[in-house]
């Protein structure tokens, strides 16, 4: 059976309702990117000096641009799976002969919706701030679109989980925003300690940020090649990690 | 041909509670069909199996021929599911939650569309469309329940508890539109704990209790198997005690009031003529339950008894 006009039905449904909620969903970063570029690119910027031989708001855009795509596409699924969840209206597509894949596929795709949407509307700010450009496009998009995905897929498992709004809080407080600020988007891991330096390695969000910022200006701290492998990997992961979760009926089902 | 067909139908929670200890049932295509049982009895589980929201422990369960095991898609196709609880997404209009569900069985937006209008239409709801769901009253909401169940035109409709909560009017408009709905060719699964309700619109019935079906048999049968069937008697004089006529139990309630027990190899007809010949004169009388619910609490009793008779 043909399952496009489930997962269009899914899809849409997850766009409009974030683009009927743009105060709550899109505003929000561009109002706090906007501060970023203002503090750290405009006032404390020329102070700080050149990062890779660049003006300092130059190198933090790509990263602000990720940063914001990160938390939206995450911040889109956890939130509108686990409402479904709690409002119990999931059930609507667990009686549906909708296969698992499918109802996967509808939330990842609005949440990368969400984070394109957001990352443009970013990306349209930091035009204001400095001159933007892109060194090699089908990196940007590329790092772009899998970046989204990947959190996406990350929120959808945290919703699978979440039995509060509590649970879907935790994650983006406690680990997500270390993990993003620590990522090397206001730095390069060339200025750390060796000791420093290692244990970022360990971050998987460095390798995302680097990978795009390489898109952006055609600098990175670490080999593209090894970024885009690290991403693919996640994602095989944790979409392997989802179908098997919905297939048990975790959370969802009793 | 089976709308259903359930065999051995197990249910173990993760706490150990046996929910279904191998129920057996069947229901024909094009019949109206009640499944009742008290609280906990496992209504709501067997019909979470049926509609793939409760994962089985052991068992099969068929809907018109296709396995929920082998063809689960064929399946989901022909059943529309009113659940007991309210399960749309309160924020969304109305006519986006019919669209929507249309959408999940493969309907283009084009065809959900008069789908939905005509489904909203029959249930009275086409001038609510643009209605944020939440802001719905209670018996609307019910409605909406069953039109969304009913825009992919499913062949077995599965509504549990659908009038629970309504009033009156709501609730004899429903009854009208489920029998014209059956009487079309749409098989029913009702489950509900308005014995008056099932008795009025089904055919056959099962009764669930502990997880065990303890009966299962057309209508007329079952409501044949009553012995006694009890009365309240409105009286034109009062009475300072209550009258012995042979074969009844009669009691008396006030000095207007009698209650009294007939069984249906007397009838009610020698009761009267017995009570004129005392000089007792009856001014009305009216069931104390009504004949389903008087059968349904004798089974759930008698069974309650053999258990704790196990126990001890």
């Amino acid at each position: 059976m043909n399952h496009s006009v489930a997962f269009q039905t899914i899809f849409f449904k997850e766009i409009y309702r974030f683009m009927r909620i743009w105060p709550q969903t899109v505003v929000p970063a561009a109002v706090t990117t906007s501060l970023y570029f203002l503090i750290f690119g405009t006032v404390i910027g020329p102070r700080i000096g050149n990062m890779h031989g660049l003006p300092y708001i130059d190198y933090i855009v790509p990263g602000v641009i990720l940063m914001s795509v990160i938390t939206n596409s995450y911040g889109n699924v956890v939130s509108s799976f686990y409402s479904t969840k709690f409002q119990r209206h999931i059930e609507e597509l667990l009686i549906a002969p909708v296969p698992n894949w499918v109802i996967l596929a509808g939330y990842v795709g609005g949440g990368v919706a969400r984070g394109l949407v957001v990352g443009g509307v970013v990306m349209l700010i930091a035009c204001l701030f400095t001159d933007v450009k892109v060194m090699h496009y089908a990196v940007t998009l590329g790092v772009l679109f899998m970046t989204a995905a990947l959190f996406s897929l990350a929120g959808f498992i945290n919703a699978i989980y979440a039995n509060s709004f509590d649970d879907i809080s935790i994650i983006p407080s406690f680990v997500l925003a270390p993990l993003v600020y620590l990522g090397g988007v206001f730095y390069s891991i060339e200025l750390l300690p060796h000791f420093w330096r290692q244990v970022s390695l360990g971050n998987p969000i460095l390798y995302m940020v680097n990978a795009f910022r390489y898109g952006f200006l055609d600098i990175s701290d670490i080999d593209i090649k090894i970024a885009v492998g690290i991403i693919s990997g996640f994602i095989l992961v944790l979409v392997l990690c989802s179908l098997y979760l919905l297939h048990r009926g975790t959370g969802i089902k009793t | 041909m089976k709308a259903l067909s359930i065999y051995q139908l197990r249910k173990v929670y993760g706490n150990g509670f046996e929910a279904l200890k191998g129920i057996d049932l069947d229901v024909e295509a094009g019949d109206f069909f009640a499944l009742l049982g008290p609280n906990g009895a496992g209504k709501s589980t067997t019909i979470g199996i049926i509609s793939s929201l409760v994962t089985k422990t052991g068992g099969r369960v068929a809907v018109f021929g296709h396995d929920l095991d082998h063809a689960k898609e064929a399946a989901q196709r022909c059943i529309g599911v009113v659940p007991q609880e309210i399960n749309f997404n309160q924020f969304e209009k109305v006519l986006n939650i019919l669209i929507n569900q249309a959408g999940y069985y493969g309907i283009r937006r084009k065809e959900a569309l008069w789908r939905a209008e005509f489904c909203l239409r029959q249930l009275n709801l086409w001038d609510r469309h643009a209605t944020v769901s939440r802001q719905l009253s209670g018996g609307m909401k019910r409605r909406l329940m069953i039109a969304r169940a009913l825009v992919h035109s499913p062949r077995l409709l599965i509504l549990d508890e659908p009038t629970a909560g309504v009033d009156i009017e709501t609730r004899r408009s429903m009854w009208r539109f489920l029998r014209q709905l059956n009487h079309e060719g749409t098989t029913i699964i009702l489950t509900t704990h308005y014995l008056e309700e099932a008795e009025n619109l089904c055919r056959n019935i099962a009764i669930i209790n502990h997880g065990q079906i303890v009966e299962h048999s057309s209508m007329a049968s079952l409501l044949s198997k009553l012995q006694t069937i009890s009365y309240i008697l409105e009286l034109k004089r009062p009475l300072s005690r209550a009258p012995q006529v042979e074969g009844y139990a009669i009691e008396r309630l006030d000095d207007f009031t009698l209650a009294a027990k007939v069984p249906n190899r007397l009838g009610i007809h020698h009761l009267f003529t017995s009570l004129s010949a005392l000089d007792i004169e009856v001014v009305s009388l009216r069931n104390t339950a009504n004949r389903l619910e008087q059968l349904f609490i004798d089974l759930v009793e008698s069974q309650r008894g053999e258990r704790l008779r196990k126990t001890a």
